[in-house]
């Protein structure tokens, strides 16, 4: 049996390769180094992109923020240099806009920020809220429940603490345990009563905050109708091809309504400063799109400039083997067996470097895998998926064959008299 | 002689050199039977590695009629062409042509591969050829490690595994010694009275003496011992 399925066909290729080791070897080496290199941009890449998106964990991506300040022009009637003050009228003209999804103010407290139980005292972060925050935030509750609309309309003095707070002001008891809802701390010396305890992706920080229904922080503290921010999602919790445009509809309605209630001028981008994390992220994204195709391109660059070596390889080898092809003619050959016995030779050589490329290659990834610290804020979960593994494959085994094509060809091309007689 | 097994007519053939062509075969006409054995003879350039390679379908030709066991050579694609060489001929080179990383036995099976015959097949086979032609004991021998004459042995071994009509030969004697010479001409001899026909080429007297029919060529053309 002869062709792509015979074994014999296969122990020739491998024979030949072998004949020179030095050049296979060196050959080989340059296709499993691009196939290596390929591996692990397409990896590093992978990490770089999990490591934006973990950055990114703490707040909804779909969010909008905004927060006052100073008016940097003159508008009807009202001078320059005027403080703007976000309020209650704000957070209703947000809600009522048709792309804004869950929608909170927050109001920090004024001066005394220390929390108590019994006697453990100490300074937290007081955020008053409404319900919406945890969406907005990534609250988790690990026990009880966030404020809810009842204990705003009620005013009730309740808290959700953050698990930091838990472990400092309970030390003996786990700060998932039930028995905590109910417990009484003291907010900057007024009572107030835990209703659920909560986790945050965004670490201890993030677990060292008191949240008070904004009501209840506003008649407790003096915060009257005012508030410090207002955050708004847009749109579905990861972004789809509609979210960049609702984030623009939503931002212009915000700045120009609230420029209106509080008479500025819309275009006055330091009396309502404005922080997009819907751009913001899409343009992350963008940037690792054109990171991943760069990847590619360079990853399949090495390939191909490894493959060109081994289409020169190739090209010697049938150039040295004239006569034995000649000769193989005589015997029977046709031109079709030529072809497919150097490119046999090609695939072999490719195949055999190309995956030991691609086995190193993804088991450095998984080493470093394994062995990076949780803390590394620029590479994060390294991995490459089937899909990309699926791919490589794929490319190695093809531009094996291309690289095998112009040599296969050349040697068939060769007539038989004229190859018996090649010194 | 009853149908020729090699049937030549008016075959011209032209080669082009640096623009200007070289007819190197001209109208020639010529017929070699079954069991025959034929020496082409003739000096240097007068075209007597051309008709052999025309005849082995190693080379094309511009015009005339070539017949192979009665079938047309004129304009066969390649894969009729292969399977004819695989099937009608055996060659027989100066320099042997052996593949140097392959032993006897796998050089002598070579041409079995086109025929998509088994290995276990092939091995017999190429075994029982080497055998026949007196190199039983140097199976395993690399081309490196055979002298000139076991070389020529096993290039003729390979040549008649296939078990072809004609057996073609190109200067078979051309790089070995005398008394080597003799034993493969020797061994020719015996397949010739096998009943294998038998086309040389040779510049040596006594190896065209010892066909039964010489062809003496000049300038392309057939000068003695054509029809």
């Amino acid at each position: 049996m002869r062709g792509w399925r015979s074994f014999d066909g296969w122990v020739d290729a491998l024979s030949q390769v072998m004949a020179r080791p030095l050049r296979a070897g060196l050959t080989g080496f340059s296709v499993a180094w691009g196939v290596f290199m390929l591996v692990l941009l397409l990896a590093a890449g992978d990490g770089l992109e999990n490591a934006m998106r973990w950055n990114y964990r703490d707040d909804a991506i779909n969010s909008i923020w905004l927060q006052s300040g100073r008016t940097t022009q003159a508008h009807a009637g009202h001078p320059k240099g005027r403080r703007i003050s976000l309020d209650d009228g704000d957070v209703e003209l947000v809600e009522a806009l048709p792309e804004s999804g869950h929608v909170t103010g927050r109001y920090i407290p004024p001066g005394d920020t220390r929390i108590a139980h019994g006697s453990r005292v100490s300074t937290f972060d007081i955020r008053s809220t409404h319900p919406d925050h945890k969406h907005l935030e990534g609250t988790q509750l690990i026990t009880g429940r966030f404020i809810s609309e009842r204990d705003l309309e009620q005013r009730r003095k309740v808290a959700v603490i953050g698990r930091r707070v838990a472990t400092f002001l309970f030390p003996d008891t786990r700060p998932e345990a039930p028995e905590l809802v109910g417990a009484e701390v003291r907010v900057a010396g007024i009572v107030f009563t835990v209703v659920g305890v909560f986790a945050d992706e965004g670490g201890e920080r993030e677990e060292s905050i008191v949240y008070l229904p904004i009501t209840t922080a506003k008649a407790a503290f003096g915060g009257r109708d005012h508030i410090d921010q207002l955050m708004f999602t847009v749109g579905p919790p990861e972004l789809d091809a509609a979210s960049l445009a609702a984030a623009d509809r939503a931002i212009a309605s915000v700045r120009t309504g609230i420029a209106a209630r509080h008479g500025f001028s819309p275009t006055d981008r330091a009396a309502l400063r404005v922080r997009d994390r819907v751009h913001a992220y899409a343009d992350v994204q963008a940037v690792f799109v054109w990171l991943r195709r760069f990847t590619w391109m360079v990853g399949l660059g090495t390939v191909l400039a490894a493959m060109v070596g081994v289409g020169n390889t190739l090209l010697i080898s049938v150039k040295e083997r004239t006569r034995e092809l000649g000769l193989r003619r005589a015997l029977g050959a046709r031109r079709s067996d030529l072809v497919g016995m150097v490119l046999q030779e090609a695939l072999l050589l490719v195949s055999v470097a190309g995956w030991g490329g691609l086995v190193a290659g993804v088991g450095l990834v998984e080493l470093v895998r394994r062995n990076l610290s949780e803390d590394n804020g620029y590479l994060r979960d390294p991995d490459i998926d089937l899909l990309s593994v699926g791919v490589a494959v794929v490319a190695i085994v093809v531009s094996g064959v291309l690289a095998g094509v112009v040599p296969a060809w050349r040697a068939a091309a060769i007539p038989p008299v004229v190859a018996l007689q090649d010194e | 002689m009853t149908t020729p097994l090699i049937h030549l007519r008016a075959l011209d053939k032209t080669y082009r050199t640096g623009g200007r062509p070289l007819h190197v075969l001209r109208s020639l006409d010529l017929d070699i039977g079954a069991g025959e054995s034929v020496a082409i003879v003739g000096s240097s350039g007068s075209g007597k590695s051309t008709l052999l390679n025309v005849i082995g379908l190693l080379d094309e030709f511009d015009s005339g009629t070539y017949l192979l066991d009665g079938r047309d050579a004129q304009g066969l694609d390649d894969a009729t062409a292969a399977r004819m060489r695989n099937e009608l001929l055996g060659f027989v080179f100066q320099s042997f042509h052996l593949l140097p990383d392959k032993d006897a036995v796998d050089n002598v099976a070579l041409p079995l591969v086109y025929r998509d015959t088994p290995r276990r097949e092939r091995m017999d086979r190429a075994r029982q050829m080497l055998a026949r032609v007196g190199l039983g004991d140097r199976l395993d021998h690399l081309p490196s490690q055979l002298s000139g004459g076991q070389k020529q042995r096993v290039a003729i071994a390979r040549a008649l595994v296939t078990e072809p009509r004609v057996l073609l030969a190109d200067e078979p004697t051309g790089a070995l010694d005398s008394s080597t010479s003799r034993e493969i001409l020797a061994l020719l001899d015996e397949i010739v009275a096998d009943g294998k026909t038998l086309v040389l080429v040779t510049h040596e007297a006594e190896v065209a003496a010892r066909m039964q029919r010489t062809i003496r060529l000049h300038d392309g053309s057939i000068v003695d011992g054509g029809d």
